[in-house]
């Protein structure tokens, strides 16, 4: 028992490292040691009489727009400064109940609304493997969590690929849930149709442990679904050796594009001839709209956004700006003060597409071609393909500073984007390196078919060993 | 004030909100009840916390489509739930939840009963949806400040849009009395403007009689009462009529009824014209309904006004102003029924139901629901009056204190000492009495002065206390006069 007081104090010491604050990679953004401690203790308490738990004392770092009892819940934005959340994320509850403590709130691009956490009210943070390059976003403090070291868990939330794609910047693991496979309660909505909690991990399994700790329907998420919670995956080391015989891994054609970073594919190359040595069979695939996704997406969730940020308004909770002649000026200035450009930009752009005579235009044909991709999809599987593999990202890690112009920065989500608009499970994990920086491989899978997802992740996974991070 | 509807047309439209009598709020658990302090009925859904989702009350959905059904509206099978967008300090989330292009229910019709006219007037109604309720704006309680309350705020409401099919403000006060009786009788909702569950719009236009395109229409709000409607809707439409005749053209815009001085005036113009920037909510799946769970809401309506009334009619034999006043309401119908199945004599429990007890809920401002006197004991209160045991003016006076106490009629007449006496020793008695106290009188009416019968009885009745029958004092005296 006192080793879970003990490990979990050790997890608040790093959360709480100069090293990984403000000044320094400025991962965590916020800590409270005594909450946590109280919490190591209640887990102890449980776990000692007996309570099955699947994370007994794991600390967990949290993305900070999931809500949380004892620490801000800030979105990495002025506008939600000095906000505490009264109630909890329904994820949160279930990982505690699991016994995990939250040990540190992680720094995120503002209102998961970039690609390279630098977006953020905290200004940015750096990516543990090289502190000149961007950890990748929005969940890049969550990546830069499990790649430091300070935590082995630590959640995100995906909206476009916000937690795959900064765990493959970090070369961690990454999941991305069905869409109604986690309860969204608690998540601070950015785009509510695409929005899953994800889990940045160490290991496959350790993602999956997660990902199933916070699964099932939740009664206060019209969303979530009620399908049956999967059995845990075995350990890593079961997997080796394992075959994959008679499964079938689609490799879509669209995401190995001649612009695709030669290293990168290089690098997916050599993890298809693992999985083909494996036993699977590989089978070139076709999911002909897939150029269309990063438009479509960036219809819909802004159009989303606009409206799930309006509640930030001044007016119950967050600064206000009080110096204002009267109530439209109120708002003018607590929203200019309190939002960043990039989310600005993004509510403009939501406020548009929804405006009285360019809905048909923009938001209903977005949905329309949402439902195309998802065909895409389901034609791909219905086909017998039993997972796809592809990059997790155009690039490796770019460096902090690099990338400025919005479009380009929108451009390295287009091979994740895709999952959220389907509303299908994906994870990325490390399948190698390039000059010393992670490359991410990922699987997609059938809606709520996660286990297929984590058998040929954790599969490949045991296949490279060490090679994954090499 | 010039009479215009010779040669103008009113044309009225009828948007109206009413609140759903559900226990807990459209979207989250919050009670939904009116009158507690200040936000008190509120929690991270309803004040829209970062990261709280809404999910749809149940007894919601089933008051609305039982509405709907009660409108005879087509209900659709798949609804769907939309975001109106607009920031307000009393809308929390700065959207509203509405329905939009999917609506729950379409087509109704409402059949407007005009007082005094035996035939009903169809309305056909557009559509019905669900939505919530903000919260409120309270600006006069601070100085240069505006408080706000959200316990209104997610309470779940109808929104009931009428065609344009009203053609002046008796019609449309028709329609809204109609409506809320629908209503009251199909037990969705307290209907009342007064506490704000029933809130109305109305969009007129006025027209050259004849022509066959609508004018511009405006939309009269700020009314809270339905003849303040009839009246504001009166007095917009001669504002209209005023500026069309003088060649001026109305302007669409919003009108609010100053009650105080019994005009409308425009609005405070908005700076921006409203785009609600509707989209599908996506945090609530599409609302399917089974047709089989409709086909049981449809079976297990109460029964509604116009139906009561028929069977009241044929069954109790009824004037029309009576059908008008014992099926008002539900609840009072229902006791009226009750008083006339036990005594057996419908027209007379129609007598004291809109006598008596009406002037008794009147004064006490009771609800029927609440009346010590329940219908039984009326009903043995009138079998007392019928079998010559009461007098109508002992009658009176035993309800009184039937109200007060609760006891049966039997105990209290005895308790009061007013039986009435039919007794002819008794009555005989009485009559020497008052022939002896008064000998001129008695004299004169030995004589055949017939007219002195009322002097007598009245003696009598003094004399008893009123316990005398009389009828039967009547009947007596008849024997000494000549």
């Amino acid at each position: 028992m006192q080793n879970i007081i003990d490990a979990v104090g050790e997890c608040v010491g790093r959360a709480t490292d100069a090293r990984f604050g403000p000044d320094g990679l400025n991962i965590v953004v916020a800590t409270n040691r005594d909450a946590s401690l109280a919490c190591a203790n209640e887990v102890a308490l449980a776990y000692g009489g007996g309570a099955t738990m699947s994370l007994p004392g794991v600390a967990v770092a949290v993305k900070d727009n999931i809500a949380t009892l004892d620490m801000p819940t800030t979105c990495g934005s002025r506008i939600l400064a000095g906000y505490t959340s009264p109630y909890e994320a329904t994820a949160i509850t279930r990982l505690r109940a699991h016994g995990a403590v939250v040990v540190a709130k992680t720094n995120m691009d503002e209102f998961a609304m970039g690609s390279s956490t630098e977006t953020s009210v905290y200004g940015p943070t750096h990516n543990p493997v090289d502190p000149d390059r961007s950890p990748g976003g929005s969940s890049g403090g969550s990546a830069a969590a499990v790649a430091a070291g300070i935590t082995t868990i630590a959640l995100g939330s995906e909206t476009g690929g916000s937690v795959r794609q900064p765990a493959a910047f970090c070369g961690v693991v990454g999941v991305k849930p069905s869409y109604g496979r986690v309860s969204r309660f608690g998540l601070v909505a950015f785009g509510s149709s695409l929005d899953q909690i994800g889990v940045c991990a160490r290991t496959v399994r350790e993602g999956a442990i997660a990902t199933y700790a916070m699964s099932g329907r939740d009664p206060y998420d019209s969303t979530s679904a009620d399908v049956p919670v999967p059995p845990t995956p075995p350990a890593v080391e079961a997997y080796r050796g394992q075959t994959l015989a008679g499964m079938t891994i689609g490799i879509p054609s669209e995401y190995f594009p001649e612009s695709l970073d030669p290293d990168v594919r290089a690098r997916c190359d050599v993890a298809i001839e693992v999985l083909r040595g494996l036993g699977a069979k590989i089978i070139d695939v076709s999911l002909p709209h897939t150029e269309l996704a990063i438009p479509v997406y960036y219809v819909i969730a802004p159009a989303e956004a606009s409206s799930n940020l309006a509640r930030f308004d001044g007016v119950r909770y967050g600064p206000r700006a009080a110096d204002t002649p009267d109530l439209r000026a109120m708002y003018d200035a607590t929203r200019s003060r309190g939002f960043g450009p990039e989310v600005q930009r993004r509510i403009m752009i939501g406020t548009y597409v929804l405006s009285h005579g360019y809905y048909d235009a923009y938001y209903r044909k977005a949905q329309a071609v949402r439902a195309l991709i998802a065909r895409d999809f389901a034609t791909v599987f219905a086909s017998g393909v039993n997972a796809l593999f592809t990059p997790t990202t155009p690039t490796p890690a770019f460096k902090l500073g690099a990338v400025t112009d919005p479009y380009e920065m929108y451009m390295s989500d287009i091979f994740t984007v895709t999952a959220n608009l389907a509303g299908i499970p994906a994870i990325s994990l490390p399948i190698g390196r390039v000059a010393g920086l992670p490359v991410g491989g990922q699987f997609m899978a059938r809606h709520f078919d996660e286990p297929t997802m984590f058998h040929v992740a954790a599969a490949l996974e045991a296949a490279l060993g060490e090679e994954a991070h090499a | 004030m010039t009479d215009w509807s010779e040669k103008y047309e009113m044309v009225v439209g009828l948007e109206v909100h009413v609140q759903l009598k559900t226990r807990s709020k459209a979207f989250c658990g919050c009670s939904a009840d009116f009158g507690a302090p200040p936000n008190v009925n509120t929690c991270p859904v309803c004040l829209a916390l970062p990261g709280a989702l809404p999910v749809l009350n149940a007894e919601a959905v089933r008051l609305a489509v039982r509405a709907a059904i009660a409108l005879e509206c087509t209900v659709n099978l798949t609804s769907v739930f939309a975001r109106k967008n607009y920031f307000y300090p009393d809308l929390p989330k700065g959207y509203q939840i509405s329905q939009y292009d999917q609506p729950l229910a379409v087509q109704g019709t409402l059949h407007a009963r005009i007082p005094g006219e035996k035939e009903t007037r169809p309305i056909a109604i557009t559509r019905l949806h669900m939505e919530e309720d903000a919260g409120k704006s309270i600006h006069d309680r601070y100085a240069h400040m505006t408080a706000i309350d959200l316990n209104r705020a997610g309470v779940p409401l109808i929104e009931i849009v009428s065609e344009p099919d009203m053609r002046s403000a008796a019609e449309a006060g028709a329609y809204l009395r109609t409506l809320k009786q629908i209503l009251e009788y199909a037990d969705v909702s307290d209907v009342s403007m007064e506490e704000g569950s029933l809130r109305v719009d109305a969009n007129v236009s006025a027209r050259v009689r004849g022509a066959k395109e609508f004018g511009t229409k405006t939309e009269v709000k700020n009314v809270n009462s339905f003849s303040a409607v009839e009246r504001s809707l009166q007095s917009e439409f001669e504002r209209q009529c005023a500026m069309l005749e003088r060649g001026e053209t109305v302007r669409q815009e919003t009108m609010l009824w100053d009650a105080a001085h019994g005009t409308v005036r425009p609005a405070r113009s908005k700076e921006e014209s409203h785009d609600y920037r509707y989209f599908p909510d996506p945090d609530l799946p599409p609302l399917i309904l089974d047709a089989d769970y409709v086909e049981r809401l449809r079976r297990t309506l109460p029964e509604l006004p116009q139906k009561r009334r028929e069977r009241f009619s044929a069954h109790f034999k009824l004037t029309e102003p009576e059908l008008d006043a014992v099926t008002a309401e539900p609840r009072l119908a229902e006791y009226f029924e009750g008083v006339a199945r036990a005594h057996g004599d419908a027209s007379q429990a129609a007598k004291w139901v809109m006598g008596e007890l009406a002037a008794a809920l009147n004064e006490t401002g009771a609800r029927i629901t609440d009346f010590p006197v329940r219908a039984a004991q009326l009903a043995e209160l009138l079998d007392m009056i019928r079998d010559g045991k009461l007098s109508h003016t002992a009658a009176k006076s035993v309800f009184a204190t039937m109200r007060t106490s609760g006891k049966s009629a039997p105990v209290v007449a005895a308790e009061m000492s007013v039986t009435q006496v039919g007794d002819d020793t008794q009555l005989e008695q009485w009559i020497n009495d008052v022939f002896a106290e008064l000998p001129d009188e008695a004299a004169r009416f030995r004589a055949g002065e017939k007219k002195l019968t009322g002097v007598l009885v009245g003696a009598v009745m003094k004399k008893s206390k009123g316990r005398a029958d009389p009828r039967k004092v009547n009947a007596l005296l008849g024997k000494y006069s000549s």
